[in-house]
């Protein structure tokens, strides 16, 4: 079972309570982009096979959205972080650094 | 060797010492025409039809682990053609016409087995939808029937059709569609791949792509650098990885899809149906276990196994349909990883590389797809020029705004 800590409120929740979001930190493009960056935007997917960072939603408790990293081949939760952060936390990408010597970081 | 009943009343009179292993076990050249990545249905079919149809030599298969060991062997087996948009019914329609034909042209038992497929209604709304897509198919040359509530009754009285919320009020019906035996599918392609001159070379995966002005020069593997002319990439749930070796980022996800088969029983379901209130299909083996299946996990996986909320969920769509379904016990559940492409529709394309193409983004219906999807790949690697059929699947609908969506439901990575 998956068991994400909710950022807002504290609680430890089963993917019953969550809702999967998908890649997190997209950066967004409308109106008067080029037609390349709203397809990159709205299409194309890192899809890593290991880190990823995605989006999730608490939607059977207190209902806001929040962002967690999370191993795809594993299923290992390495941490979760607010909605509101432009990219990944300094100490969570520490964290996971330490944890998957290989991988190539957040970009 | 040929496969008849002669044969096996031959081999019955010398003790059966007469068959051979079904394909070779060949060591790598180092250059080939064409490398195929990926021994699942698609890149076994791609091989076979490339040559057998368009009379193509010094192929190659390259599979990382072993022929068949991927999607094509876990899957529930369903085949059928009922799309509704122009971009898909063409081409599911030409690919049901193959399964029809297959076990002869590849004279191999696969068991294809048309025993119809029903998807329930419940609702008006969802009888004016199927009557919709029902018109779509017969006019793509397909066969359609919708069905009253007292026909479904008499085919699956144990239905239950008086449940309060999802009574179950008609059906449409698809008879031509049906079940194959998906490992045969597997074998049997590459059976014909073989005995045609094709490499298939297990245990070598690809970690790399030699690429040079633009230009494909071959791929490096666990089994050392291959050169080619061509490649083709049909590695299904493995597509961003591949395909990223190239540079590519594509409009995929990587998605869990799990599988359930009860203890074997009687007879019971002699078809296929699928629950029109939650999402949950069913059919029943030749060994009499009740083979079913309903959502993906829900967030991105690369794991080959599901969690639990799904099995409960699938379980409870069950026993809202056919609650002495709750009698039966779970054997087995399993999993595979499917690439969920963002339309749901697969890609069947060249790339921006020259001599490098792609197969993939077939989410959790690639299975019934794989004579098709085999023959047109095969078509676009030998000419260059996608088939008449699949003319839909380019990489550019996505910047097109083409996205082929059957359910018009937007781009997101969990639709069929
Ligand atoms: C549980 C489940 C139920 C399903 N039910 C149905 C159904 O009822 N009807 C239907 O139509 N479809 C169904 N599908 C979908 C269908 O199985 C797939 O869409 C289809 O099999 C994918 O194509 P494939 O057979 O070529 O894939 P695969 O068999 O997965 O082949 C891809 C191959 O590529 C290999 N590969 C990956 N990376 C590399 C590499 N780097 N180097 C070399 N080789 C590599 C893999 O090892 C694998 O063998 C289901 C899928 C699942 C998991
Ligand atoms: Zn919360």
């Amino acid at each position: 079972m998956l068991i994400l800590e909710c950022p807002y409120c504290g609680v430890k929740a089963e993917e019953t309570e969550l809702s999967p979001g998908y890649e997190a930190h997209l950066k967004r493009y409308g109106p008067g982009s080029s037609d390349e960056e709203f397809e990159a935007y709205m299409f194309a997917r890192k899809n890593p096979k290991g880190v990823h960072f995605e989006r999730w939603r608490h939607v059977y408790g207190c209902g806001k959205w929040f962002l967690a990293a999370r191993d795809t081949a594993t299923l290992e939760v390495f941490g979760t972080y607010p909605a509101q952060s432009k990219e990944p936390p300094a100490d969570l990408v520490a964290k996971i650094k330490a944890r998957r010597p290989a991988w190539e970081g957040y970009k | 060797m040929r496969y008849s009943g002669f044969r096996v009343i031959a081999e019955a009179l010398i003790g059966h010492r007469g068959w051979k292993p079904i394909w070779r076990d060949p060591t790598p050249q180092a250059e080939y025409d064409y490398i195929i990545i990926g021994g699942g249905g698609h890149g076994l079919a791609t091989a076979y039809y490339l040559a057998k149809e368009f009379r193509q030599a010094r192929i190659a298969v390259l599979e990382k682990g072993y022929l068949g060991g991927g999607n094509v062997g876990r899957n529930t087996t369903i085949i059928r053609s009922n799309y509704l948009l122009d971009g898909n019914e063409p081409f599911y329609e030409f690919s049901l016409k193959l399964w029809e034909g297959l076990e002869q042209d590849f004279n191999y038992n696969a068991m294809v087995s048309q025993r119809g497929i029903i998807n329930l209604i419940h609702t008006d709304a969802q009888r004016d939808a199927f009557t919709r897509r029902g018109n779509a198919m017969v006019l793509n040359g397909a066969d359609a029937e919708m069905l009253s509530r007292d026909q479904v009754r008499a085919m699956y009285p144990f239905l239950n059709f008086d449940n309060a919320r999802f009574p179950i009020k008609g059906a449409i019906m698809q008879r031509r569609g049906g079940t194959v035996r998906h490992d045969a599918v597997a074998w049997g392609y590459a059976r014909g791949a073989d005995s045609r001159g094709v490499d298939l070379i297990q245990n070598c995966e690809v970690m790399g792509m030699r690429i040079e002005n633009g230009r494909i020069r071959g791929v490096e593997t666990s089994r050392g650098f291959i050169g080619a002319k061509k490649v083709g990439v049909a590695v299904a749930g493995s597509s961003s990885r591949v395909m990223g070796m190239a540079g590519m980022r594509l409009p995929i996800e990587s998605h869990v899809l799990q599988a359930f088969v009860s203890e074997g029983l009687k007879p019971l379901i002699d078809g296929v149906m699928t629950f029109g209130a939650g999402h949950f299909y069913v059919s029943q083996s030749d060994k009499g276990g009740l083979v079913f299946g309903g959502d993906i996990d829900g967030y991105n996986s690369y794991a080959q196994r599901g969690n639990l909320p799904v099995i409960e969920d699938v379980a409870e769509g069950g026993m809202a349909l056919m609650p002495m379904l709750g009698r039966a016990r779970l054997l087995r559940t399993w999993g595979g990883i499917m690439d969920m492409s963002m339309d749901g529709s697969p890609i069947i394309d060249r790339t921006g590389i020259e001599g490098l193409y792609f197969n993939g983004g077939w989410c959790y219906g690639g299975f019934k797809a794989t004579p098709a999807s085999g023959w047109c790949f095969a078509h676009l690697l030998a000419t260059d020029t996608p088939h008449a059929t699949a003319t839909a699947y380019r990489f550019d609908r996505f910047l097109k705004g083409l996205m082929i969506d059957e359910k018009g439901q937007g781009a997101t990575p969990n639709l069929h």
